[in-house]
């Protein structure tokens, strides 16, 4: 393993606690005295910063560029709607519309207009706030409400990546766009499951995409010792390392109820941390 | 005048499809002469931007309003833009529906009937 690789926790599962996996690590590593980064790629809902508390002191809005149609230049050919796959510019009745919400950037309408009568213009997607936590270092990305941009902001956060800290980078859960743009090219990928029929479910298809992208990664499972081992037989199966099993532990809940971090109320857990971070080879 | 009607099949006595840009059909009616050709929505299967590019697709069969029972934002943007009228709240058979149009008891919408999206969950 780098000296500053980058972790990214996922899931295929919502709500089996990679927020809660990310943070903890993030603050066992920096107690142990490395530096650390934690990011925030869970654009669409960052919820890392209610319990590292970061005081954020720097934010960057993140811009996209969409089309702007020069109405006295445009002939009304259609070749633009016709092009573009996702309904962001249509020709009606000699007038052209542009739905930037709808936007991806491809660029293909301005290019294909033979008129020359679209050009770029920037649309506010989100927001990059950047701060510290003690000696965490932190990023978050924000997504607006209404833009479905989420990839593109979580490229900005991770372009914020510091090659002097092992990074530790909090995806989204599930296994679509925004997950790849957060995992793709990371050094380790957690998946943090629950031993549920749920949480086995969509540990395979997370499973599937760590693979399919060629990365190494392990496993952690959250409230251990609930549900079945169905997760615990699977894993067997299939050869994957289990490097954290964390317990159904009712002050775990209740720490994460009041925005606590597990190692500051209990901090007997951070030995089971320092092997999370042994296990992924930090 | 040809006029669009949202339809769940394809002849006059078909019921009116509730949604705009999930309606399976367009009956494009000609109010004269009740001459009428059936078009399937191509918007239909596709995942977003489906109001869109079925307005699109009905403004390029040249009709100058829309009946149906609900409509979106952006379908409503782009029909206004191709200078249809749209007329909400329709129902019953697309053949009553025509027959409404055309004894002029309808008001045309100013403003879109339904949020975005509301017609990706509901069955007609």
């Amino acid at each position: 393993m780098k000296t500053h690789p980058v972790i990214a926790v996922a899931s295929g599962k919502g709500g089996t606690g990679k927020t809660t996996i990310a943070v903890n690590l993030a603050l066992a590593l920096s107690v142990n005295g490395r530096a650390v980064q934690y990011l925030d790629c869970d654009v669409e809902e960052p919820n890392g910063a209610i319990f590292l508390k970061p005081d954020f002191d720097s934010r960057m809005p993140v811009y996209a560029g969409v089309p702007q149609v020069d109405p006295q230049a445009c002939t009304g050919c259609g070749k633009c709607g016709a092009l573009c796959q996702y309904g962001a510019i249509v020709s009606v009745g000699g007038n052209v519309l542009t739905f930037e919400q709808l936007c991806h950037s491809c660029g293909g309408c301005m290019r294909i207009c033979p008129a020359g009568a679209i050009t770029e213009k920037q649309l506010e997607i989100g927001l990059i706030e950047q701060g510290r936590a003690g000696e965490i270092a932190c990023v978050q990305g924000l997504l607006k409400i209404g833009s479905v941009r989420t990839p593109t902001v979580i490229e900005q956060t991770r372009a914020k990546m510091n090659p002097e800290a092992i990074k530790i980078l909090d995806a989204p859960p599930g296994t679509s766009c925004p997950v790849i743009a957060a995992v793709r090219d990371t050094d380790f990928v957690l998946l943090v499951t629950e031993p549920t029929p749920f949480g086995l479910h969509d540990l395979k298809l997370a499973v599937g995409m760590v693979r399919q992208l060629g990365l190494p990664f392990g496993v952690v499972v959250n409230r251990a010792d609930s549900g079945d081992d169905r997760v615990e037989v699977y894993c067997g199966r299939e050869g994957i390392d289990i490097l954290l099993r964390l317990p159904d532990d009712r002050r775990i809940a209740r720490a994460y109820s009041d925005g606590r971090m597990i190692l500051n109320v209990l901090p007997e857990y951070q030995s089971r941390f320092d092997q999370l971070a042994e296990g992924i080879g930090l | 005048m040809k006029i669009c009607v949202t339809s769940q099949g394809d002849t006059l006595d078909a019921m009116v499809d509730p949604r705009f840009g999930r309606a399976p059909y367009f009956l494009l009616v000609d109010t004269d002469t009740m001459a009428f050709e059936a078009m399937v929505n191509t918007a239909v299967q596709a995942p977003g931007g489906v109001g869109i590019a079925a307005a699109k697709q009905v403004m390029d069969a040249g009709v100058g309003a829309v009946l149906t029972g609900n409509c979106g934002p952006n379908a409503f943007r782009t029909l206004a833009a191709g200078g249809a009228r749209v007329y909400t709240g329709v129902s019953g058979s697309v053949r009553q529906a025509v027959e409404a149009f055309r004894s002029g008891g309808m008001t045309p919408d100013s403003q879109a009937s339904a949020d975005s999206h509301s017609g990706m969950d509901q069955q007609a």
